[in-house]
Parts: structure tokens; sequence; C-alpha cells
């Protein structure tokens, strides 16, 4: 019941952040992080309850709630908390306080139905967090895609209208030919079995041919991939992150990309050990290409949220990289990739957005020289451009470097060429703290410096990234367990030689790749 | 034996029964709401019997006709979705229309169609069929001509009919090829005939080839469906609605109920023809959707491509494939009585509001309107929380348990393509009021309190369905088992 709780708190205060409105003007953000807030709790609660107990992860749950849903084809409503969604919802939840106190004065029209959309995406992602029937967890996937769209299409910038389309019509382009996968999966695990299956465990027993499994895969990874997202499947991003809402932004950037993460190692990794050794170059291909293809990009973007929001993109190909490199180090460094992510570019789109809000602009070369006018805005910018640049002593670097570190032995040649990524790192994020604060100030206007609420919020996060880059553990060792099944998972399978079994799906796999090795 | 008989008929006959009270009540007075409830309460009323006739069911009446699960839940659709057109024809057909015009032989038109769906979602015979689909095609044209002042309805009705006689004229000559080469009238029996044939009758397959088109006719499938966008643009809101659900799913009924009788889908030339018609259906509605500047013919387009999407869960063949057919126009009915029922609420004295710049910033004037047609577009574009979801869903399924990968790569491509044309509309709704409209806004919100009561509890009934089936679909699906199970039973049950 808990785990409902963490999930429908965020949904049933939705429509009371709506109606907050009449109240006053600031009654629907209260609202907002006051249910954040009570989530927060509730999910430090839960986990914590359950301390002594090892944080496992497949089939051990820390919490877990199983009611039938859809017993026709054999859909639950399972869900289940581990170290992996002890670590990722209060990610989540801390996102969502940011991105409210972000868009505090951004947001001025119609401020109830903006937070009414918040809170039902923040829930959708929670939702996906916890869910462990694959069709629960595709319910909540598509679940948080129409409030985050309408954020941007309601609230955003001037070409909101297209940026939105984008975005929404590439995730679910993904998300389709992901529940063509999943269908698939359930509809062979009735064939085995006789009776259909979206359960996260009974799938995990299914035994596929290897052609099934890297056809399955590849479609896993083409839904995964678009949110996370790595080239080809990157296009929709900097116009999205560009046109949204600070706030939506925020949102995007800081958990939404999480998604696409979290479904490669919770589903993609565990479900198709079979094909990993085909699929994992490949994979670590594309990440590598999205660090530096991305990277290049931000290097040459005059709009610093199109800056941030390329230097996102070069971020999650680390992500990518290190989720297929099949050693618990890099694992782990993906873990603290993800939050480290999480929190710095919250912190960067936060003041991009800062900025836009106090020169109705987001074109660098208009700015410059803005160090003497915003002192705090500049401080902080730097502070956050050096933990996304990398910065020993901060989170970034921890996640970064283990990545590297971790996938070394099995590809020097991509790791050697990544790194290349932290490079260019540098040069885009100093080359960003050159054109805005120092140089000649090219707007004279005045402007306000932040506020004192967004400032501490800030230094929050920066709090937060520091004690992350001198003590990880506190990351590490929740995720450790699961990180450790899950490998351990991978490596049982594909090195269990299995007889390809005659499965009767497979007649109806394309099967142009010829024989199954 | 007869009084069973009378019992598994008993929803026909009293369909019949009120067509006659209401048709009487229309010569002793006229009176428009008071012959509104006696339709409303005809229908109520064989709604009431169908847990009756489901005692006796499954029954052969006669040769003509089988009252099974099958056939009893098509109807409740059909009358439930009928019932739901009435509530929204009164307040429309009101301000369209004067008094002393005579509308109340809409309501009996509108009977007698809804008699013919019945008949339609029984027949297991030729004349049977025929019969339904004249009693259905003859009664909405001229039902999509009753306004008949203004110039589009009958453009639209004049449409209408060609496309019935044109069916009609494939129908009966490919019955007529059937009935030469089988010597039966029944699906059964021509079932039974051609499991005997080593080989199928190049004349007899041209006949089933006919009376495929015909069928595709009525329910617009791809390449035959050039009347859909025109009449449904023209035809008066409701009964583009009833267009769109009560007679689709009528003719789909006795679709699937052909396929499985007579087992067409297991001739390879129907199912290449199936093929061909669901991918050509789904591809032009959806392209040919993404051009349309009026809501009408938008969701016209988009109908054809809902049938292309039905059409690939037929194609699955066997109990899942049944259905996901059956759940799939359940939901579509309830989404396109969701989408049309807002048009027709939204239209006003001038004409019906059909325009997507009619629809710019509804949400803002008009949140409760708007948000319903937002639920059905979603629904629609199948989104999960609404029913759109589970019914692509279940499409999808059927489609991948049978390995029709490329029809369900197919489906896929397209739903993304309808995302685009469906979110434009949804956009349109978040949009800024145009400034034109902000004057006459104090007239919009009177007008907004004067929706009469009959067309909320219809909307909200609707609203309730999409998202009841959408968040827990299993007691339907359950239903739909029984009544599957039943049809296939019969079809199991041939020598």
């Amino acid at each position: 019941m808990g785990l409902w709780l963490l999930i429908l708190i965020p949904i049933f205060a939705a429509p009371f952040a709506w109606m907050g409105q009449q109240w006053s003007r600031h009654a629907p953000r209260w609202i907002v992080l006051g249910a954040l807030a009570i989530d927060f709790i509730l999910v430090l609660l839960l986990g914590g309850q359950h301390s002594t107990v090892q944080a496992s992860g497949h089939g051990a749950w820390l919490v877990e709630s199983h009611t039938s849903w859809i017993p026709r084809w054999g859909i639950s409503l399972h869900l289940g908390l581990d170290g992996l969604s002890v670590v990722l919802i209060p990610l989540t939840v801390f996102v969502g306080i940011v991105a409210t106190i972000a868009s505090w004065t951004e947001i001025q029209s119609r401020v109830g139905l903006f937070h009414c959309h918040v809170l039902l995406a923040l829930g959708g992602v929670i939702g996906i967090f916890l869910a462990i029937d694959l069709f629960l967890f595709f319910f909540f996937w598509e679940l948080m895609l129409i409030p985050m769209y309408l954020l941007i299409v309601i609230w955003g910038h001037a070409q909101r209208r297209h940026a939105s389309f984008k975005f929404f019509l590439f995730t679910q382009a993904g998300s389709l030919v992901l529940l063509v996968a999943i269908v698939a999966l359930a509809l062979l695990h009735q064939q085995a079995t006789g009776r259909p299956s979206f359960d996260y465990a009974d799938l995990m027993g299914l035994t596929l041919t290897s052609e099934i499994a890297r056809w399955l895969m590849l479609a896993f990874l083409i839904g995964f991939l678009v949110k996370l997202p790595a080239p080809p499947f990157h296009t929709w991003l900097p116009d999205t992150y560009a046109e949204a809402p600070t706030g939506a932004t925020i949102i995007l950037a800081g958990i939404l990309a999480k998604t696409g993460a979290y479904g490669l190692l919770r589903f993609t990794l565990p479900l198709f050990p079979e094909a990993l050794s085909d699929v994992a170059p490949i994979a670590m291909g594309l990440g590598v290409a999205g660090i530096l293809y991305a990277a290049v990009l931000a290097c040459a973007q005059t709009d610093i949220k199109r800056l941030v929001a390329y230097s996102s993109i070069s971020h999650m190909g680390f992500i990518l990289l290190g989720a297929f490199a099949g050693t618990e180090l890099a694992l782990q460094g993906v873990m603290m990739q993800m939050v480290a992510h999480g929190l710095s570019t919250a912190g960067l789109f936060l003041l991009a957005g800062a900025l836009e809000e106090r020169y109705q602009t987001r074109d660098m070369g208009q700015m410059g020289g803005l160090w003497s006018v915003t002192p705090r805005l500049a401080t902080m910018t730097l502070f956050f451009a050096c933990a996304s640049l990398g910065l020993p002593g901060l989170a970034n670097f921890i996640g970064e470097f283990l990545v590297l570190f971790g996938s070394y032995a099995t590809q020097p040649v991509m790791i050697i060429l990544a790194s290349l990524g932290m490079v260019m790192a540098a040069i885009y994020s100093l080359g960003m703290m050159q054109r805005t604060f120092f140089g000649r100030q090219q707007d004279t206007r005045t402007a306000p410096d932040l506020s004192n609420v967004a400032f501490g919020t800030l230094l929050f996060i920066a709090g937060l990234q520091i004690w992350l880059g001198l003590y990880p553990k506190a990351v590490l060792t929740t995720t450790k367990p699961v990180m450790e099944q899950l490998l351990q998972h991978a490596l049982v399978s594909a090195n269990s030689t299995h007889l390809p079994s005659e499965s009767l799906l497979s007649s109806h796999i394309v099967t142009s790749q010829g024989s199954t090795p | 034996m007869i009084l069973q008989d009378f019992i598994a008929l008993s929803p026909i006959l009293n369909l019949g029964a009120f067509c006659l009270v209401t048709m009487l009540a229309i010569a002793f007075r006229r009176n428009h709401a008071r012959i509104a409830v006696c339709a409303l309460m005809s229908c109520l009323f064989t709604l009431a019997t169908l847990p009756w006739a489901a005692t006796v069911a499954p029954r052969a009446v006669t040769t003509l006709l089988v009252v099974d699960g099958h056939a009893l839940l098509y109807m409740g659709l059909v009358l439930s979705a009928t019932m739901v057109i009435i509530a929204l024809s009164y307040r429309y057909l009101n301000s369209q229309f004067h008094e002393k015009d005579g509308v109340e032989e809409y309501y009996l038109l509108l009977l007698l169609a809804t008699f013919g769906g019945l008949v339609l979602t029984t027949a297991a015979h030729f004349v049977s069929l025929f019969l339904g689909f004249e009693l259905l095609g003859l009664s909405l044209c001229s039902l999509i001509g009753y306004l008949r002042t203004r110039r589009n309805p009958l453009e639209a009705a004049v449409k209408y009919l060609l496309l019935s006689i044109t069916a009609s004229a494939f129908l009966l000559f490919g019955l007529a090829l059937l009935y030469f080469e089988s010597g039966a009238m029944t699906f059964h029996e021509v079932g039974v005939s051609v499991k005997q044939w080593q080989t199928v009758p190049a004349l007899w397959l041209g006949g089933l080839i006919l009376v495929l088109v015909g069928i595709a006719l009525k329910l617009g499938l791809a390449p035959f469906h050039m009347w859909i966008p025109d009449v449904y643009q023209g035809a008066p809101t409701p009964i583009t609605t009833y267009i769109a659900t009560v007679s689709k799913a009528a003719v789909m009924a006795l679709l699937l109920r052909l396929a499985t009788e007579v087992g067409i889908l297991e001739l390879p030339p129907v199912v290449h023809l199936f093929s061909l018609l669901a991918v050509v259906s789904m591809v032009t509605g959806n392209v040919l959707a993404l051009l349309q500047q009026n809501v009408k013919r938008l969701l016209a387009y988009s109908s054809i491509a809902h049938f292309g999407y039905v059409l690939v869960a037929l194609l699955a063949g066997g109990p899942p494939a049944a259905e996901a057919v059956t759940f799939y126009v359940i939901v579509y009915c309830a989404m396109s009585l969701g989408a049309f029922g807002v048009v027709t609420v939204y239209s006003s004295k001038e004409g019906d509001k059909d325009r997507v710049e009619d629809y710019q910033g509804l949400f803002w004037t008009r949140p409760w309107l708007a948000g319903m047609l937002a639920l059905s577009l979603l629904s629609l574009a199948g989104i999960p929380v609404t029913a759109g979801f589970i019914g692509k869903f279940y499409a999808i399924v059927a489609g991948v348990d049978a390995g029709l990968w490329w029809l369900v790569l197919a489906l896929i491509a397209n739903s993304v393509v309808s995302l685009y044309y469906y979110l434009r509309l949804f956009v349109t709704l978040f949009g800024e009021v145009a400034i034109q409209e902000a004057l006459p806004q104090q007239e919009t919100v009177q007008r907004s309190e004067f929706v009469s009561w009959t067309a909320v509890c219809s909307l909200g009934f609707v609203a309730s369905i999409i998202l009841v089936l959408g968040v827990y679909p299993e007691p339907l699906i359950q239903l739909i088992r029984e009544s599957v199970s039943n049809l296939l039973m019969v079809a199991a049950q041939k020598p």
C-alpha cells in the first residue's frame, strides 16, 4: 500500500493544485511542495525500514505490492521497491521540488493547471520506477507523456508547438515499438507455459533463442534510447529542452532522461542476456558517438539552453556506454552518473532559465560581462559548469570516471575516444561561462540577482554534489546488490549453453539473418 | 419451443413493436419532447429484454436469425449507442429546426435503422443479411437528408443513396454467385460446403469477393471510402455519429459472424484481400486526415484508419482475434460518440461548428466540453488511461500472436502518423483564445449553461465508459470472451 501511496499522492494532489489557484496565487506551488515532501519522507521511510535487509534486486524486493488487474493477459498491478528505485525516487521528488522553485516567478498564467500537470508527470515517473509488471510499466511510461506535452505546449516559448510535436511523436514512436516487444515477450511466455504473463519475474525466467532475443532487445533499445536519448534518436531533445518552460525542462532533463536509463538497467539487460554480447558493442558505439557528437555540437551553440541540452545528450552517452560494459564498476558508475547528472543538469537549467527570464533571450551573443550584475547567478553557474565538466570532487566526476574505468577492459579504443568527451565538456562549459559572464558587458540593463529561495536551492544542490563527490558510497552501497545480481544474472544466462528451443513464435520472426549461432 | 423462440427474438420484436407505437404516437399528436422520450424508452426497454433473451441463447430462430452471446453483445452496443445519439439529437434538432417543420419522424427513422442493425447482428442467412442491410441503409439515407432545407445534407444524402445502391448491387450479385455454387443460403451450410471442396470454385470466390466489397463499402474501408468524408461532413452531426458507430458496429458484427461461420479467413485470396484493405485503409485514412481543416472530415478519415486497425485484428484469426475485434469496435463506438458528441453539443443555430479554428482555445472558455473532446482524441490516439489504449493493445496482441509482423508494424507506423493530427486538434483546444471570440464571451458562457442535461448525462456516460474501460477492462473482456466462445463454438460444430 505504501508503494501505491507514493504514486497516488502526487496524482490525487494534482486536482487540488489546479483548484488551489482560486484560493491564492501561490497555493498550487505549496500544494506541490507539500505533496512532494510527503512523498519524499514516505520513500525514505519505506527504504529505510529495511536497511538491515540487504537491498537486493530480482525477485527479492524491499517492499512489494501485488494485485491482479487483467487476468486475461496475465497483467497485474505489481509494484516493487529495490536499491535502484530507492535511489531514483528521491531524485525524482527532489528534482520535482527544484522544478517547482524554478517556475516560482516564471509561470504567471494558469498557475494551477501548470502545477497539476507537474504533479501528474511526477506521479507517472514514480510509477515507472516502481512498476515491475511490464504492462503496468508501459502504462506509466505513456501516462507521463500527456502532462509533459501539455506543459511544453501551453507554457513553452515561441516555437513550442513544433517542439512539443517533435517530442511527442519521437517518444510515442519509440514506445510503440517497445509495446510490441513487450507483447511479444508475454506471448512467448504463453507459448512456453500456457498462460500469458507480463510479470518481470516470469519473463526473466523465459529462455529465448538468441535470434528472437536479438530482435526483441533491439526493440527495447529503440524504446529506451529515444528517451535517453542517444543518436540517432536524439533530434527531439534540443528543440524540446530549449522551448519548454524552465520547470518542464528541469523535469525532462533531470528525470525523464533517467527513465530511459532505468529501462536499460531494469529491463533490457536482465531480460535478454542471450543477446547481450551481440548488441553491446553497437550500444556502446552509439554511446561513444553520442558523447562526441553532442559535445561537438554543444561547442557550436549560441543558445544557452541548447548548449546545456547538447551537453545533456553527451553525458547520457556515458550512461549508455557503462550500461553495456558488463562490469560492476561501470554499472555503479552509471547509477552515480544518473544521480549526478540529474542534480547538475537541474541546476544548470534553473540557471539558464533564470538568465532567460531576466534578459528575455537565450542568445549568449547578447550576454557577456554579467558577473558584476548578477554575482550570485554567475557563481552558481560557474559551480555547475564545473560539475558538468567533471571536476574531481564533484559527483559527475565519480560517475564518469567509474564508467570509463569500468569499461576500459572490454573496449579500450572506445573508452579513449569517450574520454575526449570530457575534454570537450571543459571546452563548451567554460566557453559558456566566458560568453555569458565574462568579457565586455553587452546588455547594460540591470537585472535582479537570484532570489534567496533559488539561491538557497542551488546551494543545496551544490552541497549534494560535493557530498556525493566526496562520499559516493551513499549511493553506491544502496545500488551495489542490485548491480551485482544484475550482472550475475546476465553472465550466468549468457554462459549457460541452452539449446535453441523450438519456439512456436520463431517461425514468425523474420529470419533473414540466417541461422542462430 | 415456440415460446422460447419468441423469448430469443424478444429484442427485435420489442423494438419493432415500439417502432409502430412511435409511428402511431406521431400520427396521434406531434410533440418533439414526447416522441424523443418515447424513442429513448423504446431503446431502454429493448435493452432490458437482452438479459431475458440471454437465458435461451444461443438459439437459432428459424434459419434466418441466430440469437447468441455475440449477437446480444452487439445488440447491447447498438442500442446503447442509439440511446446516446437520441439524447444528443434532441437539443441539436431543437436548435436547427422549427417545431412545426416536423422533427418527430427523425426518431422513427432512427429506431428503424437500429431495428435493421439488430437484424444484422443476428443474421445467419443471406436473406436476413440483405434485409438488415437495406433497412439500415434506407433509413439512414433519409436521416442524412433530414435537414431538407440545407444544401450539404441533401448532397450527402444523394451520395449515401448511390453508395447504398452500389453496395447492395455488389452484395446481391455476390450472394447469387455464392448460392449458385454452393446451393445454400445459410452461413452455416455455405461453410460446410466450403469445407468439403478440395479447391474453392473460382465463381464462388468471385461471389465472396463481391460480397466482401459490398461490406467494405458500408464499412468505408479504403479504397471504397470515397463517400465517407463527404457524408460525414454533410450529414447532421448526430447522424454522422450514428453512421460512425451503430451502422459500422452492426456491419462489423455481421462480418465477424460471416468470417467465423463460413471460415473465409482460411482462404488465402481473402486473407490477401483483407491485408491489402487493412494497409490501404490505414495509410489512406491517416495520410488524408493530415490534410483536413474540418473536424468532421478529420474524424471521417480517422474512422477509415481505425477500421484498418480492426481488420488487422480480424486477420489474426482465432479467439484472440474475435475478442480484439469486438473490444476495438466497442471502444471505437465510445470514442466516436465522445468526439462527435462534442461537435453536436458545440454546434449552434448558425450550423455545425466543425472547422478546426472553431475549437481554438475552447478549453479556456468551456473546459468540460473541451475536456471531453480531449479525452476522446487521446483515446482515438491510443494513450493510456483511455479505452483506446487497451483497444490498440488488444489489436497488437492479436496481431503479434498470429505472427502478422508486417501488419503490426504498419499499424504502429500509422498510429504514429495519426498522433500528428489528433495532437493538432488537441493543441488547438489549449491554444490562445482568438480575439474576435473574446467579445461574445458572455454569450458563450450563457449558452454553456444552457447545455441540456440530456447532453451532459450522455457525454458523461460516454466519458465514464472511456475511462473505466481504460483502467479496468477485465469485466468487459470476460463478457466478450463468453460471447466469442459462443460464436466460435457454433463455428466449430461444423463437421
